[in-house]
């Protein structure tokens, strides 16, 4: 069981191991009974993730399974070139970046890199990159608008590393320069949140002309806890933090911050990464075919990006508060 | 203990009257008159208190040229915001009305020694300088004034980071900002970015770092996260003087420190060799 909210599925779960215990000893009877239960179960599970609260809905979100960067790059591009480096100073491993393909379809693929094994999540800092990764990014998406080729972007991180190395050599800078390349960039970009979304770090590679969420991913200014423990004054107020601040992919989908919502397999990604991976397959090569051949192109590109941006947040009289 | 390492008791705060200013970096006690002559400077030890957005737009422009515009933007509630203080519409109208300015930020036009130029000054008590919804509009537009009216920007950020109540579409703001940056520099206009204290968060990771000349007040904090967060995730004490504008002076991410009482000058010698 990954989650305290799966609990109520447990009795049917130890039934369902029960029975197949039972048919691989040969009972015949057990196949039968399982074909139900694997239902009902399915059918159960459907309507939890459907009643996830906020909270449960981070928790989903920053499942450890859950597919990484590095695996949507090689499960489900049909090329993957990786490409290094900053050329300042560093090669951030928590922003992975190369040239991919998908069938006919050529992209520039940036994604932050949480790891898998313990090893890489060290070395990849659980996914929140340093200077250097925007840095990286920065220069991959510049080689991407020389080349004609449209960017993918895959977000994943709880946020920008905080750490003395990290500030040394610019974080604030470093996110801030790659917001400002990315809303000048003149090709196409197309960005995915596909796990944790968290503040500055996300948003530093997903200034996308298109922007969209996976069901179960969050993205959010502050992490619930570090709100909670400002706002509330205790970290323990992270589930109201996370339902104040409205974080899932649906209150985004309103927000009009994203434009659109992949769904995950039942059981959420990772219950079933394949199939997730095939699913945000889909959505790239949908969204990029749509985006290729309508989106206007060069300056105009730029100004409709401004637009969208422009338009997040707009002040609306009637909304103001009273003083 | 000997008479020469007695303490004394901190005295009353009533005990002092409203003539004396307490210095919060060294503790002298200056004449409240002095003090602000040096323009909130202390005169013992150099410690630049914080400014409020209107005593920062007097010092920088030429009297009586401050035109401000975008008052019309006031806080907005888009999530319905409450926390364990109550709604977040309260304390927001609370803050407009006790600070005078619609938002965080107060943005117009002005002259620096007879150039015009388009300023953005944020006001740290304005629910700490964060940048919102409303922020992000008065700054955007003031980056739009600039572009229209052909003249430099000038930001004046103050700001502990992006203002969690209105959550995701503050951090939005980030995005729009710098895409208005984009357009500025597209238009070969100046932006001169000064930071003053604090500049943190989301706002020194958007715009604040981003001039084409960027300078900061003495002693300012300049810096992404916070030190305790960094404390406590890399688990080691940082260097005193870790995030100040002289650090970032060191590391190469501003190009000058400059004394609030020569900060004018300076602003004017650079638009001149652009402006005039």
């Amino acid at each position: 069981m990954d989650f305290d909210f799966e609990k109520p599925l447990q009795p049917l779960r130890d039934k369902i191991d029960a029975l197949v215990a039972k048919s691989r000893r040969g009972d015949p009877t057990a196949e039968a009974a399982l074909a139900g239960l694997r239902k009902q179960l399915a059918k159960e599970s459907a309507s939890l993730y459907a009643r996830l609260t906020p909270w449960e809905t981070v928790q989903v979100a920053r499942h450890p399974g859950r597919p990484t960067a590095r695996q949507y790059a090689e499960k489900m591009c049909d090329e993957f070139v990786e490409l290094h480096g900053d050329r300042v100073c560093a090669d951030d491993p928590a922003i992975l970046g190369g040239l991919a393909r998908i069938g006919k379809t050529r992209f520039l693929l940036l994604g932050h890199q949480k790891g898998t094994t313990t090893e890489e999540r060290i070395a990849c800092r659980f996914g929140m990159a340093n200077p250097d990764g925007y840095r990286k990014a920065d220069r991959l998406m510049k080689l991407a608008e020389k080349w004609g080729l449209p960017v993918v972007t895959l977000v994943d991180t709880a946020g920008a590393y905080p750490g003395l190395e990290a500030e040394a050599r610019g974080q604030g800078e470093a996110i801030g320069r790659s917001l400002l390349v990315m809303a000048g960039l003149k090709t196409p970009i197309l960005s995915i949140v596909t796990g944790e979304g968290g503040s500055g770090g996300a948003l530093g590679i997903a200034l996308g002309d298109r922007v969209l969420m996976l069901q179960f991913a969050v993205y959010s200014v502050i992490s619930p806890e570090g709100c909670a423990s400002i706002l509330w004054r205790d970290g323990a107020k992270a589930p109201e933090a996370a339902a104040a601040l409205r974080i899932t992919a649906k209150d985004l989908l309103r927000l009009g911050v994203v434009d659109g919502i992949v769904p995950e397999p039942e059981g959420a990604a990772h219950a079933n990464p394949d199939r997730a991976i095939a699913l945000v397959r889909k959505a790239i090569l949908d969204n990029l075919a749509d985006m290729m051949a309508n989106a206007p192109v060069g300056d105009r590109l730029v100004e409709e990006r401004f637009r969208k941006f422009s338009a997040m947040g707009k002040f609306d009289p009637k909304k103001a508060v009273k003083a | 203990m000997g008479w020469f390492t007695k303490t004394t008791e901190p005295r009353e705060q009533a005990a002092l009257p409203d003539l004396w200013h307490v210095c919060p970096a060294c503790q002298a006690h200056v004449f409240k008159d002095e003090w602000e002559a040096a323009l909130k400077v202390c005169p013992k030890c150099g410690h630049h208190d914080r400014l409020s957005a209107r005593e920062r737009i007097g010092l920088l422009v030429d009297p009586g040229s401050f035109r401000e515009f975008g008052t019309e933007i006031l806080p907005s509630d888009p999530l319905a915001f409450s926390d364990a203080k109550g709604p977040y519409a309260a304390k927001a109208a609370a803050a407009v009305k006790k600070l005078g300015t619609s938002e965080s930020v107060v943005v117009g036009s002005g002259n620096v020694e007879g150039v015009r130029i388009v300023l953005a000054v944020m006001d740290f008590r304005f629910l700490g300088g964060s940048l919102s919804t409303g922020c992000g509009e008065k700054i955007a537009l003031a980056i739009q004034h600039a572009i229209d009216f052909n003249r430099a920007f000038v930001m004046v950020s103050a700001s502990g980071g992006a203002r969690m109540h209105e959550g995701i579409l503050s951090l939005m703001q980030m995005a729009k900002t710098c895409a208005a940056l984009q357009r500025l520099e597209k238009a070969g206009l100046p932006y001169i970015s000064i930071l003053t204290d604090p500049t943190t968060g989301g706002v020194s990771a958007s715009y604040a770092l981003l001039g084409d000349v960027n300078l900061a007040e003495p002693g300012t904090l300049i810096g992404f996260a916070g030190r305790r967060v960094i404390e406590t995730t890399i688990k080691q004490k940082l260097p005193d003087d870790f995030q100040t504008a002289e650090y970032q002076l060191e590391h190469g991410f501003v190009d000058a420190i400059v004394p609030r009482k020569e900060l004018k000058a300076r602003l004017a010698q650079l638009l001149a060799f652009r402006m005039k």
